[in-house]
């Protein structure tokens, strides 16, 4: 057996931070998961006013009352950077699959360019649409 | 298996014994969903805080509307097929895994259908 260390060293995402300098590119990827899986929430939530809206006014003013609380307010525009994230940085993935942008600065660059994208959109979006 | 080329046995599937049909139909719904979520999106920050009213004569409009509709319908899609894969990567019992693939397929359709049903409902009475 060449690989005696099998089950006793650190294992992939958890050597990130103690063992391995967290990069942007591994941060990103691991980011566009978290905003997709969180992005559940913020559809189980329109999802409902949508379904209020339809139903009757007292039932929309009760998912209308949660969507525009302060806790509503912090989740949809926490839901909203994060559709913002994951759309520009699907578009970087969209990219790789054709085989464009795999050198190391472009990824950075790139990479970078999304993040700022993200707060500039979700800005735009919450004060100029 | 034991009348068949090892390379007929394997000819279009990977791991999954799919193929690479979940992974195009990913990309494919990324691709319509770049489009969909300005359409969608910038219609319902608009509405959102202005009362009922403002929510049925968004969706009122048929243009809106069938927006909406694709987008539900695309976006949960593609939602499925995401949500299908961290639990493919993450949960590694044959039971558990199946039971939540299951449940993700139910709580996807369930959304999407009422989602668009809502919809569909405020247009037609509108």
């Amino acid at each position: 057996m060449a690989d005696v260390n099998r089950g006793n060293r650190p294992l992939s995402p958890f050597m990130i931070g103690p063992y391995y300098r967290p990069q942007i590119t591994s941060v990103l990827s691991i980011m566009h998961r978290i905003t997709g899986v969180a992005l559940l929430l913020a559809a189980i939530l329109v999802v409902w006013w949508l379904a209020a809206a339809a139903i009757s006014p007292q039932a929309f003013a009760r998912a209308d009352w949660v969507l525009t609380s302060w806790i509503g307010t912090l989740v949809l525009v926490g839901s909203l950077w994060a559709l913002w994230f994951h759309t520009l940085n699907g578009i970087r993935h969209l990219m790789w699959d054709m085989g464009r942008g795999m050198e190391m600065n472009a990824v950075h660059s790139t990479g970078w360019a999304a993040v700022a994208g993200s707060v500039v959109m979700t800005v735009i979006t919450l004060f100029f649409v | 298996m034991a009348f068949k080329t090892d390379y007929a046995r394997v000819h279009g599937l990977g791991s999954a014994h799919e193929g690479v049909g979940h992974w195009w139909q990913q990309r494919l719904s990324s691709i319509a969903l770049l489009p969909l979520t300005f359409l969608f999106l910038f219609p319902f920050a608009r509405a959102l805080g202005q009362g009922h009213e403002a929510v049925l004569a968004l969706y009122g409009n048929w243009w809106h509307a069938l927006v909406a509709v694709v987008f539900l319908i695309v976006g949960f899609n593609h939602l499925m097929s995401g949500l299908q894969v961290v639990i493919e990567d993450y949960v590694p019992t044959k039971p558990a895994r199946t039971t939540l693939l299951v449940l993700n397929t139910i709580m996807n359709w369930a959304l999407g259908a009422a989602g668009v049903f809502a919809v569909a409902k405020i247009a037609f009475s509108a």
